[in-house]
């Protein structure tokens, strides 16, 4: 019985082990093609589905594209009404075929082909010699690390007060309640706070701060409204184990309420607080729906606080339906970039905040 | 004996009940709901259709897991030949400028306004080019906030191909794709949705922005539509009877599979979209019930398209799709 029982419990905890190890193969194996196509250049790069030239140097290319078309545009703006003109005079005269070459024009030119991807995935790889499309990560990256930064930064105090106030200051009449509020706010699915924060809070955001309804602001702070219940009924919880012996003995040596949370309570409870922000941290990094409603889904870098831009498991949910070949692969990539960093992230709070456990 | 009979009538009839399964573009997927519906109430017949979005839809119908695809974006014939799939269209939509400029109703967009939108070099509402056929509307000294998807998206991918077809800068820049880099991004002004209720959002939640989204979506969230000026230089209000003008002059061509993007025609609303159905040559036998569906639809769902702001297509078309089954071989048995 003993035996079985061993068994039984070491068997559990394989399975997290052979789950963990499953997901990353996986997504090693879908980025493959990727990773070895744009490399360790795939973090810093921050352009996104971006098609270029081959002939030319990138970078370069990309910087002047973008200029060219300004410039161009400029120069063109006087004239545009005149070409429209002129334009719309010849149309009448176009019959179908003209359009129907215009299509191809249009599809098989150095832009359009979206079919590649189709094409990729019966296998067809006579596409676009000419070009390339690049992938990049490194606005989603950015964008994920800020807007979990936020949230933890608008959440952690908060949280603190929520949890010192149900586990010291008020009492059990109010703090039941209230509790249980917390409960159910850690049980509302994201889906839920994504449509509050698209609907209700991101509007009332830009009221307050300027910019925009949907920003990397309003997304950090819905992202901080969701960990905070995690975060303040695991703190609350590890307070509560505080012997009250400890604590007593504090209030006898004249120690104020402050006192004694800073000193006793805050020291006792610190790795469960610190565990708590822990988890927190790991649910704002991989928050997926919630975020793809607020944070604006662009793929720029956030000049000011209230511009929109983009995460990861954003990028993923947004793309991953209708992506295929190469687009699907970076989107594995970008999976797996995520799944790394949290891991590093999470690790490196573990060990460094909780090094001295013993 | 009598139950036995009953019986045996019964397993008759149910055995020569059909489901079929597909999946695909979200766009039509209200109209083929409606249809789905009455078709089972009139035959018994089901037909399961997941709005999934385009690109799932054709990659379905590739790997040959459903009966049919729906895709927003036609496939050429060249990839058709090599995925052996048939296609043919079966709804026509618009697509919309969205916009929210306090005070400011019926708006006009000239080509050269909307071209200027979207390449970012029209940045604020109160630019000449705009007021020109806006002369009685206050348009205020704000900058444009430009509300795009965020996701890779059939509607993207037909309102680029119309800016391609209308602007020879765009085309030559951007082309048309299910997923743009927004010139507007790069200068800040750009918010993005997911979905066509996100962008929908966005532009009801956000002073001075304009944005495209499929017709019945603003239609629900009771956006203030633009109107825009076609390739006759007249404009056109966004409502399905300039649709259905527009769609007039799709000419599809069934020895192209009907391959064919109908933004920008001649005469007519210019951002019109319609959407496909791709099917599996070799599976002959469950063509003929995807199509049986498809014909009732043609026959009896113009009605049920046209109340939910899609335009149905003109009868020439649906002669012609009937002919290209028959052609095919995969007319749906009488």
């Amino acid at each position: 019985m003993e035996a079985i029982f061993k068994k039984l419990s070491a068997l559990s905890a394989t399975t997290i082990l052979l789950i963990l190890s499953a997901i990353f193969v996986v997504l090693f194996i879908y980025a493959k093609p990727a990773v070895s196509k744009y490399g360790i250049h795939f973090l810093v790069d921050p352009r996104w589905d971006v098609t270029v030239a081959l002939n030319q140097n990138n970078t370069a290319n990309n910087a002047s594209n973008t200029k060219a078309t300004d410039e161009n545009v400029a120069n063109n703006q006087d004239t545009v009404d005149n070409d429209n003109g002129i334009n719309s005079d010849d149309s009448i005269n176009t019959d179908d075929d003209m359009a129907n070459s215009d299509d191809d024009a249009i599809n098989s030119g150095p832009i359009g082909g979206d079919d590649s991807d189709v094409l990729a995935a019966l296998g067809d790889n006579t596409q676009s010699k000419n070009t390339e499309t690049i992938y990049g990560g490194l606005v989603p990256i950015v964008g994920t690390v800020l807007s979990t930064i936020l949230a933890m930064f608008f959440a952690v105090p908060i949280a603190m007060g929520i949890s010192i106030f149900l586990a010291e200051i008020a009492g059990p009449k109010l703090s039941k309640p209230v509790g249980m509020a917390i409960e159910l706010l850690a049980a509302i699915p994201s889906i839920i706070y994504g449509m509050w924060g698209l609907f209700y809070f991101g509007p009332f955001i830009s009221r307050i701060f300027g910019g925009s309804s949907v920003s990397l602001l309003v997304a950090g702070l819905v992202l901080g409204v969701m960990i905070i219940p995690f975060m303040s009924s695991l703190t609350r919880d590890s307070m509560n184990t505080t012997p009250d012996v400890l604590k007593e003995s504090a209030y006898a040596m004249g120690a104020t309420k402050f006192e004694v949370i800073k000193d006793v309570i805050f020291p006792y409870a610190k790795q469960g607080i610190i565990g708590s922000m822990i988890l927190a941290l790991g649910r704002a990094l991989g928050e997926t729906m919630a975020v793809a409603f607020v944070i604006g889904g662009v793929f720029t870098f956030p000049k000011t606080i209230t511009d929109p831009t983009v995460s990861i498991p954003v990028v993923l949910a947004n793309n991953f339906a209708e992506s295929s070949g190469m687009s699907l692969s970076a989107l594995f990539y970008l999976a797996l970039v995520l799944f790394v960093l949290s891991f590093i992230v999470i690790s490196f709070a573990k060990f460094y905040f909780l090094r001295d456990k013993k | 004996m009598k139950k036995f009979i009953a019986g045996l009538t019964l397993a008759a009839v149910s055995s020569f009940a059909w489901t079929i399964n597909g999946t695909g573009a979200s766009f039509p997927y209200p109209v083929y709901k409606q249809w789905i519906h009455s078709f089972y109430d009139k035959t018994g017949n089901r037909v399961n259709y997941t709005a999934t979005g385009s690109g799932t839809g054709i990659k379905e119908v590739v790997a040959r897991h459903v009966n049919f695809g729906g895709s927003d974006k036609p496939l050429t014939p060249r990839v058709l030949k090599i995925a052996k799939l048939y296609m043919f269209p079966t709804v026509v939509g618009g697509i919309v400028f969205g916009y929210n400029i306090p005070g400011v109703h019926n708006l006009k967009l000239s080509e050269a306004a909307i071209q200027g939108i979207a390449l970012g070099t029209i940045q604020y509402w109160d630019n000449p080019i705009i007021v020109q056929y806006n002369k009685n509307a206050h348009l205020p000294h704000k900058k444009i906030i430009f509300v795009h998807r965020s996701d890779k998206s059939g509607t993207t991918f037909n309102f680029s191909y119309y800016l391609s077809k209308m602007s020879s800068i765009w085309r030559k820049y951007y082309g048309a794709r299910k997923l743009i880099n927004w010139p507007t991004d790069a200068q800040g002004r750009s918010v993005a949705g997911k979905g066509n209720f996100g962008v929908s959002a966005a532009i009801k939640t956000n002073n001075y922005s304009i944005g495209y989204v499929d017709y019945a979506d603003a239609l629900k969230n009771h956006l203030q539509m633009a109107s825009v000026q076609g390739r006759d230089g007249r404009f056109y209000a966004p409502i399905p009877a300039n649709f259905s003008k527009g769609a007039a002059y799709a000419g599809f061509d069934p020895k192209k599979d009907f391959y064919k993007v109908i933004a920008y025609p001649k005469h007519g609303y210019p951002i019109i979209a319609s959407t496909f159905i791709l099917l599996p040559k070799e599976k002959t036998a469950s063509n003929k019930e995807v199509t049986a569906f498809f014909n009732y639809a043609y026959n009896y769902g113009d009605k049920a398209a046209s109340s939910l702001g899609y335009v149905p297509l003109p009868s020439s078309v649906k002669a012609q799709i009937r002919k290209y089954w028959e052609e095919k071989g995969i007319s749906p048995a009488k």
